[in-house]
């Protein structure tokens, strides 16, 4: 991978970040924290891994890509916005009534493959569509991105003994790692332990990356390519609010009002962010 | 009158639209030799997928198999089919309109042995009140067939209720089935029964029994419980004094609690026979818990004449 392809998408997650404020505005309550935690995991995947078309969302051969945290599908709208799905102009709209850009993920918007935001479905959601490639002959891949604390729901753990007991090769689960849940600190809410050791243990082949570093997301991604099999996982290390100051590690931006000043000091943060 | 098994009537039918159409596929939760998915399973194996006994996951990877363009077959006892994983169904199946087959087999009190725990009294309710939800009651082996067909014209999500039971056959193949439509099985011109599933047969000796004292009831197989119009319920209210509703399943939010709100604005009395807001229990045979419940004829009976004598009353004053 060239310096250049990795600049290239660094910038492109730095206008991904502007996007998910411009789906919040201002005195408006949003899901920062997750939203920016997967802001880079989500880039890589979109302008650089998977094979998709904007101009014809629905074609039948497109990699898919599940976003089960569906509460940070601002960075998702980021980048379909970005890539041309629909109007960056609609952003501003997100959440609204009528809206087409919903709170949580809806197949309704064009480039959104599945509705999710009760957490622990995607993954499910993500075998299904892996079998059906495996059944229709189709060699796309299906990539999920999953949160820390969406691993406390028991069907993430029927999903990952599934995808391994079919030997699901063409399924990424890329779990974003940013240690936080909604109400605190896994370690003090919920802490499931070594989270890479119990994919290993049901099968899947592992990677650990900075979820932040965009050479290691791309070369994580590039490798899951090559493995047969098994079904890949990347534990993703992320910082919850990563790339604004005052929300970085705080679980209280976990979906929380952003005053004027918090806006416009966001907007400086993510444009001071170097690429 | 012929006898036939309902789940042997699917899983039969089943594979032969799996044979048709390649759209279609089964999973199931570690019961396919009950749900008879089995049949499925060992001509086409590539197309039946074990899921385990992690029913949430079974139907998660049914709505993903449905984005991919499949029409998956989910298969478990009711109980567990539509309620272990009510919000993935909610969410992940009926928000989106996808074409999944919720199919609840040994549903009511069928599964007479194994008590409360396996038996639903409430399924329908709880897929009634999803949004987008079909919800469809087979009366017998002859409908069990035409319901797996159609369901491969039907757009969106279906739960279909199988009873465990063998059943008398009180269709043909040429009776007409559509969604949304209701089949009067016998006229009748002092009240209408609008029944669904076992109890269609229960209402029709009811309709014999009562005929011997001069009272005349309409019976009417309600198989779609989901959609259910006002429309269709008062084609078979002409004339009548009242209605009598009757269903293997709770009183509250299923047939007759859809029956009620559909003409909630109609002077018709309406009397219910169903499982009174409480739990099944083990027995030695579905016949006994029937009785135990009072889903019988002679319920069908009394709730008849009551609401005869009220309607006489009423009018006496």
């Amino acid at each position: 991978m060239d310096n250049n392809k990795i600049k290239e998408l660094k910038q492109k997650a730095k206008i991904v970040r502007e996007g998910i404020l411009d789906c919040i505005g201002i005195d408006k309550k949003g899901h920062l924290g997750g939203s920016m935690s997967s802001a880079d995991l989500v880039t890589a995947l979109y302008f650089y891994k998977m094979r998709i078309n904007p101009d014809n969302p629905d074609y039948p051969d497109r990699d898919r890509f599940i976003l089960s945290k569906g509460h940070s599908v601002l960075a998702q709208y980021a980048v379909l916005a970005e890539l041309g799905y629909f109007p960056k102009s609609e952003l501003k709209n997100t959440k609204k009534l009528g809206s087409i850009l919903q709170g949580h993920p809806e197949i309704r918007t064009p480039g959104i493959e599945a509705n999710t935001g009760s957490l622990g479905q995607g993954l499910s959601i993500g075998v299904g569509m892996a079998l059906a490639a495996r059944l229709d002959h189709k060699n796309y891949r299906v990539y999920v991105i999953i949160g820390d604390g969406e691993l406390n729901e028991g069907q993430i753990w029927e999903a990952v003994t599934c995808a391994n007991f079919y030997h699901l090769d063409n399924l990424v689960a890329i779990v974003d790692y940013n240690q936080l849940q909604a109400s605190g600190p896994i370690k003090e809410r919920y802490d499931l332990g070594n989270i890479k050791a119990k994919f290993e243990v049901y099968g899947w082949k592992t990677w650990e990356i900075d979820g932040h570093n965009m050479a290691e997301i791309v070369n994580a991604l590039d490798q899951t390519e090559q493995v047969k099999g098994s079904p890949c996982a990347i534990i993703a290390h992320t910082v919850k609010g990563k790339g604004v100051s005052f929300a970085e590690n705080n679980y209280r931006f976990h979906n929380n009002l952003l005053s004027k000043e918090q806006y416009e000091q966001a907007r400086k943060d993510i444009a001071s962010i170097k690429v | 009158m012929n006898i036939e098994n309902l789940r042997e009537a699917y899983g039969r039918e089943l594979l032969a639209i799996a044979r048709k159409d390649e759209r279609v596929v089964a999973l199931d939760a570690d019961l396919c030799g009950s749900t008879m998915t089995s049949l499925l399973e060992k001509e086409m194996p590539e197309r039946f997928f074990e899921m385990g006994i992690a029913e949430a996951n079974m139907v998660s990877v049914a709505a993903g198999l449905a984005l991919a363009g499949k029409i998956p077959f989910v298969n478990s006892f009711s109980v567990f089919a539509a309620g272990q994983p009510y919000n993935q169904i909610r969410q992940g199946v009926a928000l989106p309109n996808l074409n999944v087959r919720i199919v609840g087999s040994s549903c009511g009190l069928s599964d007479a042995a194994d008590g409360a725990t396996h038996q639903s009294i409430e399924d329908v309710a709880i897929m009634r009140a999803i949004p987008n939800m079909t919800v469809i009651v087979p009366v017998d082996a002859e409908e069990t067939r035409k319901v797996v067909r159609v369901s491969l014209q039907h757009q969106g999500p279906m739960y279909i209720r199988i009873n465990r039971s063998s059943l008398p056959v009180l269709t043909d193949h040429q009776t007409a089935f559509s969604i949304g439509k209701m089949n009067l099985m016998a006229e009748g011109s002092d009240v209408t029964v609008f029944a669904t599933g076992i109890m269609v047969y229960q209402a029709l000796q009811a309709r014999e029994t009562l005929a011997k004292d001069g009272i005349s009831i309409g019976v009417v197989n309600v198989s779609t419980i989901k959609p259910l119009h006002q429309s269709e319920v008062l084609k078979f209210t002409k004339n009548i004094k009242g209605i009598v509703t009757a269903e293997e399943h709770s009183i509250i939010g299923g047939l007759g609690s859809a029956i009620a709100e559909a003409i909630s604005d109609q002077m018709i009395p309406i009397k219910m026979v169903g499982i009174n807001d409480q739990f099944g229990q083990s027995a030695s045979s579905h016949e006994e818990l029937l009785d135990y419940y009072h889903l019988t004829p002679k319920a069908i009976i009394e709730n008849v004449k009551i609401l005869l004598m009220s309607y006489n009353q009423s009018n006496l004053t």
